[in-house]
């Protein structure tokens, strides 16, 4: 098996604040992996180095054996790298056709294109019949962004993303503010996305994650403290300390916290 | 990039008068009757008012096709330029210096002013469309009037602050005499700006038009998606340059003159007052905009005694408290469409 | 070497005091940008009317320092009131982005345009200097208007108290740091309303300063307001966002591009003030000085 997506000791420094602080980590191809860890633990920040919004301090980031440390987070997306939003980022003034769509000409190589209407792109409202269909929003298609859920808006933040054929999915807390049932609609929508893509998740629903990760990294204060198949991170002291018995209020409460 | 842009100027170049409104998707038939219905009538319009009135809708339809080529940038791309007079008068320039210089002949008046407003924009593009918000607004509008200042100093090229004078009446087609009458010169501009509509609608409603839109309503995300951004922007930047510079040259056709107002920070202002009054994105809406700006200027303004710019800054005071989505906004036939800008 | 300073020289020191000039708007320009992210149309109609208030008060009594002074004192008041007027206009609009508080703001330089014209004219009208400062002196061997070196020295301690007020107060500490980060200043429980009124009554003053003081040298007229909200603004773009020393020196870069680029290449001195621009842009994107972003 290949490395997906491999980060080599890699930091990202604010001021004087390690938000991310040396942390290896490689995922392989098709997995379903977790990230996992406190508030504050650098979860975010460590996406945002990936996705290429944010560029370390020092270290490097392969994606698919490719050095991507130095490229910007549109030539990684042309890689196949796709990440939804912690606070969903939609079109919003354009229907949810328009939004799947504008991921899906870009990656037919069509988002240039002046040569005919936008409808009628060879290929193009294909990707976005399948991709509303597998995420439940294909009764939506025609709806403004402005109308729907808030658990709809995830669907369709990964319903963008799929758009983009990814090879790397990352999810950043997709079920944050979600309902129980629309959390559990949401975990059997990534339980059926197709196995070649590899998916990297941040969540907090720890139910979520030991239901749909087969492999769990867990970050605390910067540092990656575990990288563990589910089991073994479901047994692990030291990460059960970071989490329950050991929250102590200067954890809960630490200057990375938001980061 | 290059070979879509390219394809488009080339169309707009070869003037055919009739393929404008006629681009209307199918599936739109009312809208298609009523716009038919309306280039009728506009055509019809020689035969019955005076050549004063041809005169002033020459001056209208040329405005809107500045304002239609504005809406793009603002109205669909969320780039909201405070300069756009710019590209509009070098194209002017341009048309006037060719009608002196070199030929009569409309169309290569209207290729070379459509050339020179896009590549204009292409130099000074290159360098705006990289910021947002505010300095974008203060970018465009210093440029342009550095512009404006350029021609006023440049008085070997431009005839300075007296204006470019003397410029000949057109012809459309080679050995055809002279258009020395209002209405001929009115169905000329009429032809032209129909077809410049025409393929700005065509422009929005591409994959480019959707990639634009996408710009204005999140720019991150679309580089998230793999789009550069930048040359989306500067792509709608540089066509928007070339239909002003278009419209430039039909201003001329009709004028028959120019002087550094006409890249002046009133036209810029005025064109987008037509932007914001007929509904940003709306590029229709741009048409009536600018009907509406010219017809207080010109006639209002007049018989005020040239109070235009007091009623101007009246209109632009009342129209953003009042009316936010301009006269489109009356209608809210979409339901959860938010203001793009 | 020398024979180019000697014969420029009149003119590198006018230069200088158009840029003094220039800098009492782009402070105001720079500072309203900067903590309330409005780019003001009408700033440059303040400093118009500052300069008619010079042109009334020099026509109703005789052009003595005490009259000029009353003339200043007139400009900042009915400055931080118009300033306070267009901030309590422009706020309401703040959620709906740049172009509509700037289009408000155009309106009104519209008719406040428009309302000058038609009080004073479309004439230039010219103001006389403050008797003491009427005459010449002599300056490294040329005779060069006492005025214009009034104008510097008005100019020079307007941006030392300027820079004392930004980086020494605790005023100055909190407009910095709402040019920053606005969002952060309000979270901390700030009332940027009051702040931002004030800042705009402050930039407005300055403006309106600013056209009493250069009213002597650059009368006053329609169109005028245009051209020094134009130039005030590239002043901005060259100098950065919310900075006093990026604003003087922006300033003052202009106003030799102005002077200097005028009288060595008459005309290109427009392309000389669009390159400088470009390559500040292209060199520093957030100006000479500048501390904020561009997007």
């Amino acid at each position: 098996m290949t490395a997906v997506l491999s980060c080599t000791n890699v930091t990202k420094q604010f001021g004087s604040l390690k938000a991310v602080e040396d942390v290896t980590l490689s995922i392989e191809k098709g997995a379903r992996h977790a990230l996992i860890g406190p508030n504050g633990a650098g979860k975010s920040t460590l996406f945002n180095l990936v996705a290429g919004t944010l560029r370390p301090t020092s270290g490097a980031i392969m994606l698919d054996g490719v050095d991507v440390t130095r490229r910007s987070a549109a030539w990684r997306s042309r890689a196949g790298l796709a990440k939804t939003f912690q606070h969903s980022s939609l079109f919003l003034s354009l229907p949810v056709a328009d939004n799947v769509a504008m991921a899906a000409q870009r990656t037919s190589g069509q988002g240039m294109s002046l040569r005919r209407p936008a409808h009628r792109l060879p290929g193009v409202d294909d990707v976005v019949a399948e991709c509303l269909a597998a995420t439940g929003l294909s009764g939506r298609a025609s709806r403004p962004v402005s109308d729907l859920s808030h658990g709809e808006r995830r669907q369709l933040e990964v319903a963008v993303a799929l758009a983009t054929r990814p090879q790397l999915l990352l999810l950043d807390e997709p079920t944050a503010g979600m309902s129980a049932a629309e959390s559990g609609r949401f975990a059997e929508l990534i339980e059926s996305l197709p196995g070649d893509v590899t998916v990297l998740i941040i969540e907090h629903d720890l139910e979520v994650v030991f239901r749909l990760a087969e492999r769990i990294s867990v970050l605390h204060l910067g540092r990656l403290l575990a990288d563990d198949d589910r089991e073994s991170i479901r047994q692990n002291e030291q990460v059960q300390r970071a989490y329950l018995g050991d929250a102590r209020p200067e954890d809960l409460f630490h200057p990375a916290a938001g980061l | 990039m290059t070979s879509d842009l390219g394809t488009s100027s080339r169309t707009d170049q070869a003037a055919r008068p009739d393929t404008g409104p006629a681009r209307g998707r199918a599936g739109r038939a009312p809208r298609l009757v009523l716009a038919a219905a309306l280039l009728l009538a506009l055509v019809a319009v020689p035969f019955v008012v005076p050549s004063d009135a041809a005169n002033l809708l020459s001056r209208i339809l040329a405005f809107a096709l500045l304002a239609v080529s504005l809406d793009l940038l603002v109205g669909v791309g969320g780039m909201p330029s405070l300069g756009h007079a710019a590209p509009f008068g070098v194209g002017a320039y341009v048309a006037g210096i060719t009608a002196k210089e070199l030929t009569a002949l409309a169309p290569v008046q209207l290729v070379a002013a459509a050339v020179a407003g896009a590549v204009f924009s292409a130099l000074v593009g290159w360098l705006i469309v990289r910021v947002r918000g505010t300095y974008f607004l203060m970018l465009t509008l210093a440029v342009a009037e550095l512009a404006r200042t350029a021609a006023d100093q440049w008085d070997q090229v431009t005839g300075g602050s007296n204006g470019l004078v003397g410029i000949p009446a057109i012809q459309v087609v080679p050995g055809g005499g002279p258009l020395l009458l209002a209405g001929f010169r009115y169905w000329y501009v009429l032809a032209v700006a129909a077809l410049g509509f025409g393929l700005i609608v065509a422009i929005s409603r591409s994959a480019f038009g959707r990639s634009l839109r996408g710009i204005r309503d999140n720019e991150d995300r679309m580089a998230s998606l793999g789009y550069s951004t930048f040359r989306v922007k500067f792509t709608a930047f540089v066509l928007a340059g070339a239909f002003a510079g278009a419209a430039g040259s039909l201003w001329t056709v009709q004028s028959r003159f120019v002087s550094p107002a006409d890249l002046g920070f009133n036209v810029s202002a005025m064109a987008l007052l037509a932007v914001v009054i007929g509904g940003r994105g709306r590029l229709w809406g741009a048409i009536l905009g600018a009907a509406l700006v010219i017809f207080i200027r010109d006639e209002v303004g007049a018989q005020l005694g040239g109070r235009g710019p007091l009623l101007l800054g009246i209109t632009f005071i009342a129209v953003v408290y009042l009316l936010p989505r301009g006269f489109a906004g009356l209608r809210l036939h979409r339901p959860g469409r938010k203001d793009p800008a | 070497m020398f024979g180019f300073f000697s014969s420029n020289l009149i003119t590198v020191v006018d230069g200088i005091a158009f840029g003094v000039l220039l800098f009492t708007i782009a402070l105001g320009l720079s500072l309203v940008f900067g903590v309330m992210d409005v780019l003001s149309l009408a700033h440059g109609s303040l400093y118009l009317i500052g300069s008619y208030i010079a042109v009334s008060v020099s026509t109703a009594f005789t052009p003595t320092l005490g009259f000029f002074v009353l003339a200043l004192v007139l400009a900042v008041a009915l400055g931080s009131l118009a300033g306070a007027g267009l901030s309590f206009l422009t706020r309401p609009l703040a959620s709906r982005g740049h172009l509509d508080q700037a289009l408000l703001t155009l309106g009104v330089a519209f008719v406040v345009g428009d309302l000058l014209a038609q009080q004073y004219g479309r004439e230039v009208r010219t103001v006389a200097p403050p008797s003491p400062f009427d005459g010449s002196v002599s300056v490294f061997g040329s005779t060069y208007p006492t005025y214009r070196l009034v104008i510097i020295a008005v100019g020079l301690a307007l941006a030392i108290a300027a820079y004392l007020v930004i980086e020494r107060t605790k005023m100055g500490a909190l407009v910095q740091a709402t040019v920053a980060d606005a969002q952060m200043v309000r979270a901390l429980g700030v009332n940027t309303g009051r702040l931002m009124t004030g800042v705009f009554a402050v930039g407005a003053a300055l403006a309106a300063f600013g056209g009493v003081l250069g009213a002597p040298i650059l009368n006053a007229a329609p169109g005028l307001d245009n051209r020094v909200l134009i130039l005030g603004l590239v002043v901005v773009v060259i100098g950065g966002l919310g900075s006093v020393a990026g604003a003087f020196v922006g300033a003052l870069v202009i106003g030799q591009v102005q002077t200097l680029g005028v009288s060595l290449a008459p005309s290109y001195a427009a392309f000389l003030t669009f390159g400088a621009m470009a390559l500040v842009l292209l060199l520093r994107p957030a100006g000479i000085l500048g501390k904020g972003r561009l997007a």
